[in-house]
C-alpha cells in the first residue's frame, strides 16, 4: 500500500494538519458526558461542518472524530458494540469532505485503561481493541491511522500492532508530553522517537500538552534525537485553558498559533497542526504563515538552560549505595 | 501515638525501616511485605509505628520525587501496590487506632460526565499512603452520590477530579449542594485535573486546587491541621 502521507510530505515539504474536534463539538452543542463518537451518526451534519471548516481553512489532513473510538471508551456510553459502525461512519464522512486531494487521518486515542502490570488491561486485549477500531476506520476510507495523545509506550505498541493486524495502512504516532517534558508515564521525547522508529513508525511527534512553548522544546529534543528518515509531527493545543467569567477558553490566538507554526517549521517539523482549543480560524492563520517565507531569525521560546525535572535527591543516592551494598553482600 | 524517636531505635531496626522505605520506593512488594512481617514478629513493633516509620515515610519520599519530576506515574503505582501489600497485614492489627492518630477520611471521585480516573486513583493511593481513609466513588459521580458518601462516612475532605473543560463546571454544582445542605463548613474541598487552575478553584468556592497527587496530600494534611485547630 502506498503511503500517501509520506508522498505528500515529499511533494510539499510541509503539511498542514487540522485542529480540535472535541472543543468544536462542544461549541456545536455536545453536552457534558455525551459521546462525541455517537455524533458521527446522530449529528453527522455537525461533524461534517467541522471537517469542512478545516478543509476550507487549508488543512491538508482531515482527522476523524474517533478519538474515543475503542470499545473501552465507548463502553462508558454503552456503545461498545458499535465500534465498527461509529468509526466507519466518521471516516466515510471525512473521506467525503477530503475528496481525493486531502488526506484522512483515522484518530486513535488511548483506551483510558492502565496496562499490566500497572492495571488490568493485557497486551492481547488492548491489541484486539485497537484492531477492531482500525478495521472500522479502514472500511470508512482513511489514508492512515493517527495514534495520538498517548502516554504509555506499551499502549502505543498495542495500537501499532493492532492497526497492522487490521490493515496495511501506515500508522503515525504522536504522544503527549505534559509532565516535566515527559509523558505522564515518564517517556522522554528522545525515547519516544527512537522506540517508535524501531517499530517501523515513520512519522512521529507530539500533540496536546501544555501549549506551544513547551511543545517547541519537546520537538527540539525529538529533532536532536531522531534517527535518519523519521518525519516529525506536532499538534499543539491553542495555548492553555483559562477560566474567566465562568467560561473556559484557550489563550492561544490565531496569531500565536501562526507564530507556533513558523517556529515548528524552523525546528524541523514537517507535519504541523493543532489540538484542543483550536478552530478553523487558527488553522487558516497557520496556513498563511506556512505559505509565506520561513523565519529569518529564530530564538527558542523555551529556556534552553532549564533542565526538566530535578537532579537525583539524597534518597536516590542513598538507595543506589544500598543496592550496590546489598548486591555485594 | 507516642512519637517514636527514630534515632533512639536500635541500629538494625533503623536499617530495617530504611530498607523498607527504599524497597517501597522501588515498588518491591514482596520485600516490603517481608520487612513488615519481620518488624512485627522479630522486633515486636507496633503496627502504627511500622505504618509511620516504614510505609508512610517511604511514600513521602515517593510523593516528593513525583512532585519534582524524578518519578512518574508507573513508579508511583508500583510503590502504592507494594504499600497495599503491607497494609493487608497491618490493617487488621490497626483497628484500635485512636482518634488522634486518624489523619482523616476523604471521599474522592471524578465528576459527572467525566470518565478519567488515573490521576484521581493516584491521589487516592497517595492519600492512603499518607494514612488517610479513602472512599473512592469512581467515575461519573453526581452530587447526590458525593453527598451521600460524605454523610455515610462522616468525611472530612471531598476530593473532586475532572479532566475535561466541559465537566469541570459540575464541581461548582456539587459545592453549591454542600452549602445548601449545611455540609460545606465541615468539609474541606480539594479539586484537581488537567484543565483546572487556582483561579477556577477559587471561583467555584473550593478550598484548594491541587496540581498533582503530592500537592493533594500536602494540602489534605495542612487543611486537616487547620480544621482540627479550630
Amino acid at each position: 500500500m502506498t503511503d500517501r502521507l509520506l508522498d505528500l510530505i515529499q511533494r510539499k515539504g510541509l503539511v498542514l494538519g487540522d485542529g480540535a474536534m472535541g472543543t468544536m463539538l462542544q461549541l456545536a452543542g455536545l453536552t457534558d458526558g455525551g459521546s462525541p463518537e455517537l455524533w458521527n451518526v446522530t449529528h453527522s451534519e455537525a461533524v461534517r461542518a467541522i471537517y469542512q471548516g478545516y478543509a476550507d481553512a487549508g488543512s491538508d489532513i482531515i482527522t476523524t472524530n474517533t478519538f474515543g473510538g475503542t470499545r473501552y471508551r465507548l463502553k462508558l456510553h454503552r456503545l461498545q458494540e458499535r465500534v465498527f459502525e461509529l468509526n466507519q461512519a466518521a471516516a466515510a464522512l471525512a473521506r467525503d469532505v477530503a475528496g481525493a486531494d486531502k488526506l484522512v487521518a483515522g484518530s486513535v486515542g488511548p483506551t483510558g485503561e492502565l496496562m499490566e502490570p500497572l492495571g488490568p488491561l493485557t497486551m492481547d486485549e488492548a491489541r484486539a481493541a485497537f484492531a477492531e477500531q482500525a478495521a472500522g476506520l479502514a472500511a470508512g476510507g482513511v489514508d492512515f491511522f493517527l495514534v495520538e495523545t498517548m502516554s504509555s509506550l506499551d499502549e502505543v505498541q498495542a495500537a501499532v500492532e493492532g492497526a497492522r493486524q487490521a490493515s496495511d495502512l501506515p500508522v503515525v504516532v504522536t504522544m503527549t508530553f505534559d509532565t516535566n517534558y515527559r509523558t505522564m508515564m515518564g517517556v522522554t521525547p528522545a525515547q519516544a522517537v527512537q522506540t517508535l522508529h524501531g517499530w517501523g513508525v515513520a512519522v512521529i511527534g507530539a500533540n496536546c500538552g501544555n501549549g506551544p512553548a513547551e511543545i517547541e522544546r519537546i520537538m527540539t529534543e525529538m529533532a536532536q534525537a531522531k534517527p535518519e528518515g523519521v518525519v516529525l509531527m506536532a499538534q499543539s493545543n491553542a495555548g492553555l485553558p483559562r477560566w474567566h467569567d465562568g467560561e473556559i477558553s484557550y489563550d492561544g490566538t490565531p496569531e500565536v498559533m501562526a507564530g507556533y507554526a513558523q517556529r515548528m517549521r524552523t525546528v524541523g517539523v514537517q507535519v504541523i497542526g493543532a489540538c484542543c482549543g483550536s478552530t478553523p480560524q487558527h488553522l487558516a492563520a497557520m496556513r498563511r504563515a506556512l505559505d509565506g517565507p520561513p523565519l529569518d531569525h529564530y530564538e527558542p521560546a523555551f529556556d534552553v538552560s532549564a533542565v526538566p525535572g530535578k537532579p537525583a535527591s539524597d534518597s536516590t543516592v542513598r538507595r543506589a549505595a544500598r543496592r550496590a551494598h546489598r548486591a555485594e553482600g | 501515638m507516642n512519637k517514636i524517636d527514630f534515632d533512639s531505635l536500635p541500629e538494625a531496626l533503623q536499617d530495617l525501616y530504611v530498607t523498607m522505605q527504599d524497597d517501597l520506593y522501588d515498588g518491591m512488594k514482596d520485600e516490603v511485605v517481608q520487612a513488615t512481617v519481620e518488624a512485627l514478629e522479630q522486633w515486636g513493633q507496633e503496627p502504627a509505628d511500622i505504618l509511620q516509620l516504614g510505609l508512610v515515610a517511604g511514600m513521602d519520599i515517593v510523593g516528593e520525587d513525583f512532585r519534582d519530576g524524578i518519578l512518574f506515574v508507573p513508579e508511583v503505582l508500583l510503590a502504592a501496590k507494594a504499600m497495599k501489600g503491607a497494609m493487608e497485614i497491618l490493617r487488621p492489627l490497626l483497628t484500635e487506632v485512636k482518634d488522634a492518630d486518624r489523619q482523616g477520611t476523604v471521599v474522592i471521585g471524578t465528576v459527572k460526565g467525566d470518565i478519567h480516573d488515573i490521576g484521581k486513583n493516584l491521589v487516592g493511593m497517595m492519600l492512603e499512603g499518607a494514612g488517610f481513609e479513602v472512599v473512592n466513588l469512581g467515575i461519573n459521580v453526581d452530587a447526590d452520590q458525593f453527598l451521600a458518601a460524605i454523610r455515610e462516612h462522616n468525611a472530612d475532605i471531598l476530593g473532586m477530579s475532572a479532566l475535561l473543560t466541559t465537566t469541570m463546571p459540575y464541581m461548582r454544582t456539587v459545592i453549591q449542594r454542600l452549602q445548601e445542605e449545611g455540609l460545606r463548613e465541615r468539609t474541606i474541598v480539594l479539586v484537581g485535573g488537567a484543565p483546572l487552575t487556582s483561579a477556577f478553584a477559587e471561583d467555584i468556592g473550593a478550598d484548594r486546587y491541587c496540581e498533582d497527587a503530592a500537592v493533594a496530600v500536602e494540602a489534605a494534611k495542612v487543611l486537616m491541621q487547620i480544621k482540627r485547630g479550630r
